[in-house]
């Protein structure tokens, strides 16, 4: 039986649907992810978890209860707010402990597991300190604790990495990601951030307008994303609009606008004629002054239009032959003036025939 | 930002004008003499008649019991109007603090008075306290409201979060945070009951006087520099707490304004 | 969920329920009141006459007729609005100033000025008057240097205390406060690059005064207008003291009505003509002064 389950969740704000329809089940022991943009929805399925708003249709089962008219003291489940919400007046003991003080539990008791819970978040003997005092790391830290000091079944976490600089960020990724393996508690991630998703992630649910598009390991979202927004929102792809010619087993002939002729492997059953977006990741595409590899199905002439050089990767802007441009993703590995593209060289592009997914609209 | 010449004068004339009469006031409580015309030598004889005028020791004394009593019943009152103004938004209780807080104080003094007249109620103590903290209440809510409004709502979320009861969340982190704002209400209820003059001209009755009352009498009937040495300490007493009460939440200096 | 609607009355409940009742339902009292006749000894005739004929209601419109037969009554009230007019327009002259220096201060000293302007208006109110009793009366210096520079003009000595103009005087004193909160509440708020661009685009000092702040102010000069016109109007205890026989205000009438003469039907009506148009001028401020709080 999954820990959480969400069945046709709905919520509605007057005429805009906030949630629409959504339907999920969690795992114990996941790292699950919402993922999408601001108003897609994410934020207000967590509340609703947590206690602080109810759904319009649908039902959330925790464990197998019905959570409908539980207040959040009562669930058995934990939020770190994006804000962190530290109490400013108590000290940072103070604030871990709160959830046994609340339980009525033994002040000898929450004396050592405050202390083993300081010891867990690496912020040992800090215990007498005020939130004011902390960083913005060491306070997400005690958040952290603070939420799983009485060992929740569930704990929600909404973008609580958002307020870091980028170094940070990636520091307590990784220390979350261990922090959630080590304790075992299964972990609903709210954030915006897709490459954040992807790194922390067991499952990832994208959503986009109240609904879930696309549920998944990051893998395979990654690479098979199953429409438009997906393909679009995770990671860079190039889409290019196109016309389905020819399906056969294992081959799709598409007519790609502005390139020509392309072969794919993915997409889904359909009639010839049918139109959509190929989708092709820049890492995928190849290029190369004269020949290009064997297994490039589709190849194509073109000339550097702009690139883009980010120090362990450079992205070239290219201007094919019929018209369109695409993005090339390569590192620059080698030497210190290893093959680059200048602008306005004339080059060879290709892709393999199972890099680029047909997407119809 | 520019701040020219002329706008500084004019701005510091307007701050000499608001203080010079108290100053003035100050000043001639120290007077050696009984008319307020001129300086003449430095004396604290006329505090000393102070303390030995019955009646005005008297006045004083209701005036702070009054005060007292206003203070606790108005700030317990004010600080549920103030909770509930801010967290379940009512339709009736808004437009009530405002009308006590906006109306010209005599049609309150004038209704109160026929109020206490029609219900059989002798006017005395009892009812100049009912009577100021009907306009007290007003202040302390709009100073709670005010504090509550500049807390994070999130940390009462968390606290239930984490399993607080909302009692539990009130007592351990609301509370606590808005003690200031309540305090800071306190004190101004009780300034406020020291200092009326209108409602509790009205609502009175013969019996009992306060110190308001009996500077009144005293300008209107003799005028001594007595008078000068009520006023300034009352103006001692009544600055310093509202000194503190600014101190413990800023939100004191905005309530006219912050609706 | 009943629960939570519980809270709800048990938290806002009391308080709803005392100003209900020694708020609003006096002030309705009141209005009852200006309907009935005055009693033989003062005070408020029985609402209810007992008679051969059954119970009926003793009402009459008698004061109403009253206020509106004899001028005496509306002159004072337009004398009173003139009155808390100019005092209002002066308090704004003198206000407006003192608002935009204390906005325009480095942030640090901002609440220090704003709570200088503010402490007066925590002393008593009566100290107030006294204290412009003590400066205008016949010995002060004021009142010394000024008819020194009229005996110079070979003019007549004027008396200060004891007439409108003190009267009016007090009105700004007491007030000024209530004028510039409101207004500096809002002038804090301006966005300082707005003049900037002004300025950039060839607008002088008094240019950009009167053509971008003075405009973006207005909601805070509606606000402070009525903070400071509302109360001036029903004033009595400054005419009282210092307005002679010229300085009466409306509220003197109601005064004397309530404890003097004891006609309180007449001092009810008169009241509830000081509560419509105090709501009136409210209405019309809340309006217009929206922008200014908050």
């Amino acid at each position: 039986m999954p820990l959480l389950e969400l069945r046709g969740v709905t919520r509605r704000f007057g005429d805009f649907v906030a949630v629409d329809n959504v339907s999920l089940q969690i795992e114990q022991g996941e790292f699950f992810t919402l993922l999408g943009p601001s108003g897609c929805g994410k934020t207000t399925l967590l509340r609703m978890i947590a206690g602080f708003d109810a759904p319009d249709g649908g039902a959330i089962l925790f464990d197998g209860h019905d959570l409908l008219g539980v207040p959040p003291e009562k669930r058995n489940l934990h939020t770190v707010f994006q804000s962190y919400a530290l109490f400013p007046h108590m000290s940072v003991a103070q604030n871990i402990a709160f959830p046994l003080r609340m339980a009525g539990a033994a002040p000898e008791a929450i004396r050592q597991r405050t202390a083993a819970a300081l010891e867990q978040v690496r912020l040992p003997g800090m215990g007498a300190r005020f939130p004011a005092e902390l960083s913005g790391g060491q306070r997400q830290r005690v958040a952290v604790a603070r939420a799983l000091i009485n060992r929740p079944r569930l704990l929600l976490l909404d973008e609580p990495l958002a307020a870091l600089d980028a170094k940070l960020r990636e520091s307590m990724q990784a220390e979350l990601i261990g922090l959630q393996r080590e304790v075992g508690v299964t972990f609903v991630y709210v954030t915006h951030d897709q490459s954040e998703a992807l790194a922390l992630s067991h499952r990832i649910a994208v959503m986009n307008r109240g609904r879930v598009e696309q549920l998944g390991a990051p893998a395979a979202i990654y690479a098979f994303p199953r429409n438009r927004f997906v393909a679009d929102f995770i990671g860079e792809c190039n889409l290019l609009p196109a016309e389905l010619r020819a399906m056969a087993a294992g081959d799709i002939r598409l007519e790609v606008r502005g390139v020509g002729e392309v072969h794919a492997t993915h997409g889904e059953q359909l009639g010839a004629g049918a139109r959509g977006v190929l989708a092709l990741r820049p890492e995928q595409v190849q290029i190369s002054s004269d020949r290009l590899p064997e297994d490039s199905r589709n190849a194509f002439g073109g000339i550097v239009e702009q690139l883009l050089y980010r120090g362990d990767v450079t992205v070239y802007t290219i201007a094919l032959a019929g018209g369109a441009r695409i993005q090339a993703l390569l590192p620059n590995a080698g030497g210190a003036r290893a093959a680059g593209f200048p602008v306005g060289a004339s080059i060879q592009v290709g892709w393999r025939a199972d890099a680029g997914h047909f997407l119809p609209d | 930002m520019r701040r020219s010449p002329w706008l500084w004068c004019a701005g510091i004339a307007a701050y000499v004008f608001l203080y010079a009469p108290l100053v003035l006031v100050v000043v001639y409580s120290f007077n050696d003499s009984r008319l307020n015309a001129q300086w003449v030598g430095f004396t604290f004889a006329w505090y000393g008649k102070l303390f030995q005028n019955e009646q005005m020791l008297l006045a004083a004394r209701n005036s702070l019991l009054i005060a007292l009593a206003v203070s606790v019943v108005s700030t317990a009152l004010g600080t549920m109007a103030g909770f509930s103004l801010h967290r379940h938004r009512p339709r009736l209780l808004p437009a009530l603090v405002l009308a006590t807080i906006a109306i010209p104080e005599i049609l309150m003094a004038v209704s109160l008075l026929i109020f206490f007249v029609l219900l059989n109620i002798t006017l005395g103590m009892v009812s100049i306290v009912l009577a100021h903290i009907t306009f007290c209440v007003g202040f302390v809510a709009l100073v709670v409201r005010a504090r509550l409004a500049g807390m994070d709502e999130s940390l009462t979320e968390a606290a239930c979060d984490l399993g607080a009861t909302p009692a539990q969340a009130f007592r351990w982190v609301t509370l606590p945070l808005i003690m200031p704002g309540i305090v800071a209400g306190a004190l101004m209820a009780f300034t406020l009951s020291l200092d009326d003059f209108v409602i509790t001209f009205f609502t009175a009755g013969v019996g009992s006087s306060t110190l308001p009352l009996q500077i009144y009498t005293m300008v209107k009937i003799a005028v001594t520099p007595e008078v000068n040495a009520i006023s300034t300490l009352l103006m001692l007493l009544t600055l310093t707490l509202i000194l503190i009460a600014t101190r413990l939440s800023p939100s004191v200096l905005r309530t006219d304004t912050s609706r | 969920m009943p629960k939570s609607a519980l809270r709800k009355w048990l938290v806002g409940g009391p308080p709803l329920a005392y100003l209900l009742f020694f708020f609003a339902a006096p002030l309705l009292i009141m209005v009852v009141a200006s309907f009935r006749s005055p009693g033989d000894f003062g005070g408020l005739a029985p609402l209810l006459l007992h008679d051969d004929s059954g119970t009926q209601l003793n009402l009459t419109t008698e004061a109403y007729e009253r206020f509106f037969s004899d001028f005496l009554y509306t002159g004072l009230f337009l004398k009173s609005f003139g009155y808390a007019a100019l005092a209002t327009l002066l308090c704004l002259a003198a206000g407006y100033p003192l608002a935009l220096l204390v906005a325009r201060s480095p942030r640090k000293y901002r609440d220090i000025l704003v709570l200088l302007v503010i402490l007066p208006f925590w002393s008593n109110f009566l100290i107030r008057v006294y204290a412009w009793m003590m400066l205008l009366g016949p010995q002060s210096f004021v009142s010394a240097a000024l008819n020194g520079l009229l005996g110079l003009a070979g003019l007549e000595p004027v008396s200060l205390l004891y007439t409108p103009t003190a009267v009016v005087v007090t009105l700004v004193y007491v007030h000024l406060p209530f004028m510039v909160l409101p207004l500096y509440a809002n002038l804090e708020k301006h966005d300082p690059a707005l003049l900037d661009a002004a300025q950039d685009l060839g607008a002088g000092a008094w240019q950009r005064f009167w053509r971008v702040t003075f405009p973006l102010s207005l909601p805070g000069v509606y606000a402070g207008a009525a903070l400071v016109f509302i109360p001036a109007v029903g004033i009595f205890a400054i005419p009282d003291l210092l307005g002679g026989t010229s300085g009466i205000m409306i509220g003197n009438v109601i005064k004397q009505q309530f404890l003097d003469t004891r006609d309180w039907p007449f001092g009810a009506a008169l009241s509830l003509m000081l509560m419509l148009s105090a709501l009136a001028l409210a209405a019309l401020a809340a309006r217009f002064g929206r922008g200014a709080l908050r």
